[in-house]
């Protein structure tokens, strides 16, 4: 059902994989211009020149870090939408885990005290 | 202070960086994303000019400071834009060139007529790729390129009075010495 999802620009791909990779591609990528869509599901003539110049790399048989490659060196990492593991992003990628930790900490220690005291309660 | 007054603070303390947080992001426009070209050679372009129809590439522009002015007159933006560009090509401080983007030629060149012609020369990129290479998402887009073909900034939207003295002029002082 390919056809009917890419029906705006439809790209021959001489393999699966190919078409695969254009797929996964256009939809991790940001479009610049409605920041909230990725070139796939976005109507703006940028992304459709995106969704092209991708289709035409996948054709070469780059690879898919390749295509972001070229298209990061271009337009910076804003256009991912997957981003990569850096010292500069750890904060990013590691700060949800830390407040996980911080709150789970919370949440023992207060059930813990809890239950103490319940059971110095009852023993009285 | 004890531990009790320390426990209660602790959700104010929460409170007051997340409004730090939110705040710092007020008024902040999302669209202006920073070049990732910035400092980096200007990519390899080599496309017909749309006054002469030759072909105008890197070696063409070398040893130039310049001003690549991304337009359309599809671009609502690039009118308000227009007497800005005039006007500081008429300073002759240095050339701007114009990069005529996803455009049509009759109807760039009768924006032409109609406002003025600021510009060099003009190139046409009519399909958008260099525009791609250039990192552009809309227009107007302005970059300084110095004499050693490096882009030295990056303006998106419109020219005005502040971003031409606050950045533009300071930079272009800043790279006189690579003019060849």
């Amino acid at each position: 059902m390919a056809n009917t999802v890419f029906a705006i620009d439809i790209h021959e791909f001489k393999t699966e994989q190919q078409r695969l990779d254009y797929q996964q591609l256009t939809e991790e990528l940001r479009c610049l211009v409605c920041q909230n869509q990725n070139i796939a599901d976005s109507d703006a003539g940028l992304a459709k020149d995106l969704r092209n110049e991708v289709a035409k790399m996948v054709q070469k048989d780059m690879s898919q870090t390749e295509i972001t490659d070229y298209l990061v060196e271009r337009y910076g990492d804003f256009v991912r939408y997957n981003p990569p593991m850096r010292a500069d992003t750890l904060v990013l990628w590691f700060m949800p885990l830390l407040i996980l930790l911080i709150a789970g900490f919370i949440v023992i220690r207060t059930i813990k005290k809890n239950a103490n005291n319940t059971s110095n309660e009852s023993n009285l | 202070m004890n531990k009790t007054v320390i426990k209660a603070l602790i959700p104010l303390v929460i409170f007051l960086s997340l409004v730090y947080l939110l705040y710092q992001g007020l008024g902040k426009d999302t669209r202006l994303l920073p070049s990732a070209l910035i400092n980096k050679p200007v990519p390899q372009f080599a496309l017909p000019s749309l006054m002469t129809g030759k072909t105008i590439n890197n070696d063409t522009l070398k040893g130039q400071m310049y001003l690549l002015n991304v337009w359309a007159s599809w671009c609502p933006n690039c009118r308000v834009e227009h007497p800005m560009v005039t006007e500081f090509a008429r300073q002759n401080i240095i050339p701007v060139y114009g990069l005529n983007y996803k455009d049509d030629n009759a109807t760039a060149k009768a924006w032409l007529n109609q406002f003025g012609n600021p510009y060099t020369d003009i190139l046409i990129d009519a399909e958008g790729l260099v525009g791609i290479d250039f990192g552009v998402y809309g227009a107007p887009e302005t970059f300084l390129v110095d004499g050693d073909g490096m882009i030295r900034h990056k303006i998106v939207g419109e020219l005005n009075p502040q971003n031409i003295q606050n950045e533009l002029l300071p930079l272009i002082e800043k790279h006189k010495n690579t003019i060849k």
